[in-house]
C-alpha cells in the first residue's frame, strides 16, 4: 500500500490523470452560450416583465377586482377603477412600479381572468428609474406584443394548475 | 555615418525580434484564457476579432486609456520603475534565444548564464513593486514571490548543469546542435519534468501563484497598480512564461531541430519548429493552470528544497558518472 502510494507520487500518476481528464473535457460541448446572440430556454412559468392581456375581440380582460393590488407583497400595484358608459367596471389607472416589484408572481396567481401575467421578457432594463414605472398603456402594449407567447405559455401550464 | 548605419541596423534587428515577441505575448494571453475556458467547458474570449484573437489588443487599449493611480504613501520612483524593470528584463532575455542556425540576435558564449542572470533579476521588479506600494498585501506577495523564485532558481540551475554536462558549452546554439542525434528530453526526462514544474514556480504560474493568490493577498504585488503600469507587469509576466517555454524547448526539445530529419519535415524552417515547441509547452502551462489547485506556502518550499533540489543533485551525479564511465564527456 505504502509502496504504491510512493510510486504514485514519484511518477505523478494523479497529476497525469488530471491532465488527461482536462484534455478530454476540452473537446466536449461547451456549457455556456453566447448570450446576446443565443439565449437559454426558459420555462412557460417564467416570471418576467408584466403584461395586461386583452380578449380576442380587443376588450381588456381586467375587471378591476383589485385582487392583485391586495396580494402584492411589495405593494407595487396601484389600481383606480370607475364604471364605464356600458355599465362594466374597468380600471382607469393600473400602474406597476417595476422598481418595487419582486417578481413573485402572486398577481398572476390571484388574477381570476388571466389579465395580469408575467411574460418571458427579462431584457427591459432602462437608464432611469422613471421609465420602470409602468402605466396601464405600457402594460396593455406589452400584452399586445407578447400575446402569442403568453397565450401559449398559459395553455401549456394549464394542466399543472 | 557608418556608425549611424550600424546603430540603425542593430535597432532594426532588435525591433524585428521584439515586435513578434510582444505580439505573440498578446496572442499567448488569449490562448491561455481560451485553453483555461475550454477545460472548464466555457467559451472563453471569442467576441473581439476572429475567435476573439484581438482580445488582448482590446485589453491593452483599455489599459492605455485608464488612469494610472500612484498611492500617496508610495515611493514614487521605485513604484514607477518596478513594472518597467519587470518588462525590460523579460524582453532582453530574448536576445540570446536562437530561432535557427545563426538566427540569433546575440550569439554570446554564455547565453544560458545570461538568461539565468536576467531571469533572476526579474525578482527585483516584483520586490520593488511590492515594497514601493507601501501596502500590506503587495508587500506580503512580493516577499513570498522572492522566496519562491529564489528557491526554484536553485533547482533550475542544477537542472541546467545536467544539460550542460551533456553539451560542454554554455552557448544556446551549441546546446541545440548537440541534440541532433537525440533530444535531451529522452535521457533526461525526469529533469525535464522538474524543469517544467520549476518553470511554473519561477514564473508565478498556478499552482505556484502564491504571490498573487487572490483569496489571501488580493492581487499580490500588483494590487496597487493600475492602467499601463499594471499592463506592463502583465506583459512582463507572460513574456517570462514564453521565455521559460522557449528555454525548455531549447534545453530539452531540440530547439529549432525538426523531430525527424526526413524530407517533408526538414523543409520547414527551424523557427517554425521552435514556435511549435514553445506553443506545445505553453498549452501544457495553461492546462496545468486549469487542473491543479494552488500549493500552500510550506508545501511549495518543501517541494523546492527537500524534493527537487536533492533529486536534481542526485541526477547530476548520475549523469556525470554515466558520461564519465562510458567516456562520453564532451571535449571542451
Amino acid at each position: 500500500m505504502k509502496i504504491t502510494r510512493f510510486l504514485k507520487t514519484i511518477f505523478m500518476i494523479d497529476f497525469a490523470t488530471g491532465l488527461l481528464i482536462a484534455v478530454r473535457e476540452m473537446f466536449k460541448t461547451k456549457k455556456t452560450i453566447n448570450y446576446p446572440f443565443e439565449k437559454g430556454k426558459i420555462s412557460p412559468r417564467f416570471r418576467g416583465e408584466h403584461a395586461l392581456r386583452r380578449y380576442p375581440n380587443g376588450e381588456e380582460r381586467c375587471i378591476a377586482c383589485k385582487l392583485c393590488e391586495a396580494v402584492c407583497p411589495a405593494q407595487a400595484i396601484t389600481i383606480e377603477s370607475a364604471e364605464r358608459s356600458d355599465g362594466s367596471r374597468k380600471t382607469t389607472r393600473y400602474d406597476i412600479d417595476m422598481m418595487k416589484c419582486i417578481y413573485c408572481g402572486l398577481c398572476e396567481e390571484s388574477c381570476p381572468v388571466d389579465a395580469i401575467v408575467q411574460g418571458p421578457n427579462f431584457e427591459f432594463s432602462t437608464e432611469t428609474r422613471e421609465e420602470l414605472y409602468y402605466t396601464k398603456e405600457k402594460l396593455l402594449d406589452n400584452g399586445d406584443r407578447w400575446e402569442n407567447i403568453l397565450a401559449a405559455n398559459i395553455k401549456s401550464d394549464n394542466p399543472y394548475r | 555615418m557608418e556608425y549611424i548605419n550600424l546603430v540603425f541596423e542593430e535597432v532594426y534587428k532588435i525591433l524585428f525580434l521584439l515586435v513578434p515577441v510582444l505580439v505573440s505575448v498578446a496572442m499567448i494571453v488569449w490562448l491561455d484564457r481560451r485553453v483555461w475556458a475550454f477545460v472548464q467547458k466555457r467559451q472563453g474570449p471569442n467576441v473581439v476579432g476572429p475567435f476573439g484573437l484581438l482580445q488582448s489588443l482590446a485589453d491593452a487599449l483599455k489599459y492605455i486609456f485608464k488612469e494610472i493611480i500612484i498611492p500617496a504613501s508610495s515611493n514614487k520612483i521605485i513604484f514607477i520603475l518596478a513594472p518597467i524593470i519587470t518588462m525590460t528584463l523579460a524582453l532582453i532575455a530574448w536576445a540570446v534565444i536562437p530561432f535557427g542556425e545563426g538566427q540569433v540576435l546575440a550569439n554570446i558564449n554564455v547565453g544560458i548564464l545570461y538568461i539565468f542572470a536576467v531571469s533572476s533579476l526579474g525578482v527585483y521588479g516584483i520586490i520593488m513593486g511590492g515594497w514601493a506600494s507601501n501596502s500590506k498585501y503587495p508587500f506580503l506577495g512580493s516577499i513570498r514571490s522572492a522566496a519562491q523564485m529564489v528557491s526554484y532558481e536553485v533547482s533550475i540551475g542544477i537542472i541546467i548543469i545536467n544539460v550542460l554536462l551533456c553539451v560542454g558549452s554554455l552557448n544556446l546554439s551549441d546546446i541545440v546542435l548537440a541534440q541532433q542525434n537525440i533530444w535531451f528530453i529522452i535521457p533526461l526526462f525526469p529533469m525535464f519534468v522538474i524543469f517544467f514544474i520549476s518553470a511554473l514556480a519561477e514564473t508565478n504560474r498556478p499552482p505556484f501563484d502564491l504571490p498573487e493568490a487572490e483569496a489571501e493577498l488580493v492581487a499580490g504585488y500588483q494590487t496597487e497598480y493600475s492602467g499601463m503600469m499594471y499592463a506592463m507587469f502583465w506583459l512582463g509576466e507572460y513574456a517570462n512564461i514564453l521565455l521559460m517555454c522557449a528555454l525548455g524547448s531549447i534545453l530539452f526539445l531540440g530547439g529549432w531541430l525538426s523531430p525527424i530529419d526526413i524530407y517533408p519535415f526538414n523543409l520547414i524552417p527551424g523557427a517554425i519548429w521552435l514556435i511549435l515547441k514553445i506553443l506545445l509547452l505553453f498549452i501544457l502551462f495553461a492546462l496545468v493552470k486549469a487542473v491543479v489547485p494552488r500549493y500552500r506556502y510550506d508545501q511549495l518550499m518543501r517541494l523546492g528544497w527537500k524534493i527537487f533540489l536533492p533529486f536534481s543533485l542526485t541526477y547530476v551525479v548520475l549523469t556525470a558518472s554515466y558520461l564519465f564511465y562510458f567516456n562520453l564527456l564532451p571535449t571542451l
